[in-house]
């Protein structure tokens, strides 16, 4: 199973493995962190599950669709670079090791 | 595989008067039975009640399809009542195309601009409904708010809005069987059509509101300006009866759990949870349907192509698989994940908006009132898709 790297606004950080297929926002929410709100439940209807991917893992994520561009300019906190809805997000092998930062606020 | 699955068959018909009173044990039993059912009454289609299948056949769109109608009907084989939806009865190209414009016009960032406004028109309906003391939950607070606020952004004028109810009604019972409750819908129906198309119209539109931007998409050649009334039309179905019954059934849920509204009283930030958690608990669209678009299946279970597959909405919100103390409201639970609003491609459009009215209002409450009481016994207006109530008599002790 992959793990994924969450650093919390706080600059704690927690270890998350989760099945393959599964979403970073799934793998993070279901692990009980409350850094992800994740209203809409996966649909890229919210920005509420907005996670600052590390600029090293940035390239190796497939690129947003238009919906997920178009969420990404309503989060509450401030977008970079590398921000991402995690939802959209799906663990393959090859995201072993993945790090994404949690912003100080979703809503 | 070539074995012959047997799939089991329930004798429920989800659209009795007595299962929509209380759909709750036939949720029970569908889900218990299996994660794919048949039922008696309506040979040719499956159902299924668990949040598991539900979620995968609203994310799955290429096999589970949209266009040949989300309600019971096969529009492959039996015309709509309507003109089908450009959006909501539509797959891919065609869909997406719409669909982006919608959620544009929809958006969280429309969502900051409208705020102050929205929440402005609930303290005030909250202070009149104080100010009466009793109330009746239904027509003094639930209907009046979406339906001053949301026809308000949508650019309609003040006049003739209680044909936004009946019209919402027709539509949500549409989706059922050719039932009584079909029948007497229709019968209201007189003149309501042609209002609605009227008001899709962009001269009845105010200009800048969500309707005037959908010709605007059509003036940038996104759309056809053919296609524009038709978008038009999908906000005044799909905007007013769901968010009345979110509200309404928020409403039951807070008065019927007085503990529940009493942290609701002490700490009004919970009130977009507490909304949030009723569309879980009470959900206001019970079912939607797909169709096969192709041999498929469901958990294993073979699914013939044109097969039309019911999805509990309400069901898999209560499911105990995925919900720790499933009909417990608990509005400190974390209810994402629910599939009152869908999930996948098709999910409502305008839930950053029906989620922006449901917050203002519930907080305007919260501040205002510290306790909701039961005035009365209340009744239920019974529709083939909706959890509705038709009154809800409630005293409301001011804070």
């Amino acid at each position: 199973m992959p793990t994924i790297h969450v650093i919390r606004a706080d600059g704690s950080r927690r270890d998350i493995a989760a099945a393959v297929g599964t979403s970073v926002m799934q793998a993070v929410t279901t692990a009980g962190e409350a850094g992800i709100v994740a209203e809409c439940g996966g649909s890229a209807m919210c920005a509420t599950c907005h996670v600052y991917v590390d600029d090293a893992w940035a390239d190796k994520l497939p690129a947003p669709l238009a919906n997920e561009l178009e969420m990404l300019e309503c989060t509450a906190a401030e977008r970079g670079p590398a921000s991402r809805l995690s939802c959209q997000i799906k663990l393959t092998p090859e995201l072993d090791g993945l790090v994404v930062r949690l912003p100080e606020r979703q809503q | 595989m070539t074995e012959t699955i047997a799939i089991p068959e329930l004798d429920f018909d989800p659209y009795a008067a007595e299962t929509l009173n209380d759909p709750y044990p036939m949720h029970y039993a569908v889900r218990e039975a299996g994660p794919v059912v048949k039922l008696k009454p309506y040979p040719t289609l499956v159902a299924t009640a668990r949040h598991e299948q539900v979620h995968a056949v609203l994310n799955d769109h290429v096999n589970f399809i949209s266009g040949a109608g989300v309600g019971l009907t096969n529009f492959n084989l039996e015309p709509p009542f309507r003109p089908k939806s450009l959006i909501l009865e539509a797959d891919p190209p065609q869909h997406t195309q719409m669909r982006a414009i919608l959620s544009r016009i929809l958006s969280p960032k429309t969502v900051m601009q409208i705020r102050e406004t929205f929440a402005a028109e609930a303290d005030a309906l909250i202070d009149r409904c104080v100010a009466q003391g009793t109330i009746d939950g239904i027509h003094d607070l639930a209907q009046l708010y979406p339906l001053k606020v949301f026809p308000d952004a949508v650019g309609v004028g003040p006049e003739g809005r209680e044909n936004l109810l009946v019209y919402g009604d027709m539509v949500f019972n549409s989706m059922g069987p050719r039932n009584e409750l079909l029948a007497k819908s229709a019968a209201r129906m007189g003149p309501v059509t042609e209002w609605i198309m009227a008001h899709c119209a962009r001269d009845h539109l105010r200009p800048g509101g969500f309707g005037d931007q959908i010709y605007q998409a059509a003036d940038n050649g996104e759309i056809t300006h053919e296609q524009a009334p038709m978008l038009v039309r999908s906000f005044l179905s799909a905007g007013v009866d769901t968010t009345i019954n979110g509200i309404g059934n928020t409403l039951f849920a807070l008065a019927h759990h007085p503990t529940e509204f009493a942290k609701l009283h002490a700490d009004p930030t919970l009130a977009r949870p507490a909304f949030e958690e009723a569309l879980r608990w009470e959900s206001t669209a019970q079912t939607f349907f797909r169709t096969a678009g192709r041999d498929t299946e469901i958990a294993g279970v073979p699914v013939r192509e044109n097969t039309k597959v019911l999805c509990f909405l309400a069901g898999a919100n209560r499911d105990p698989r995925k919900w720790p103390d499933p009909d417990r409201y608990d509005i400190q639970r974390r209810p994402s994940g629910h599939v009152a609003l869908g999930s996948g491609i098709h999910g409502c459009v305008g839930q950053a908006v029906a989620r922006l009215e449901g917050e203002v209002v519930f907080t305007a409450l919260a501040r205002r009132v510290k306790a909701i009481e039961v005035a009365g016994p209340h009744t239920r207006r019974l529709n083939n898709t909706l959890r509705a109530l038709e009154t809800l008599p409630l005293r409301l002790i001011p804070a």
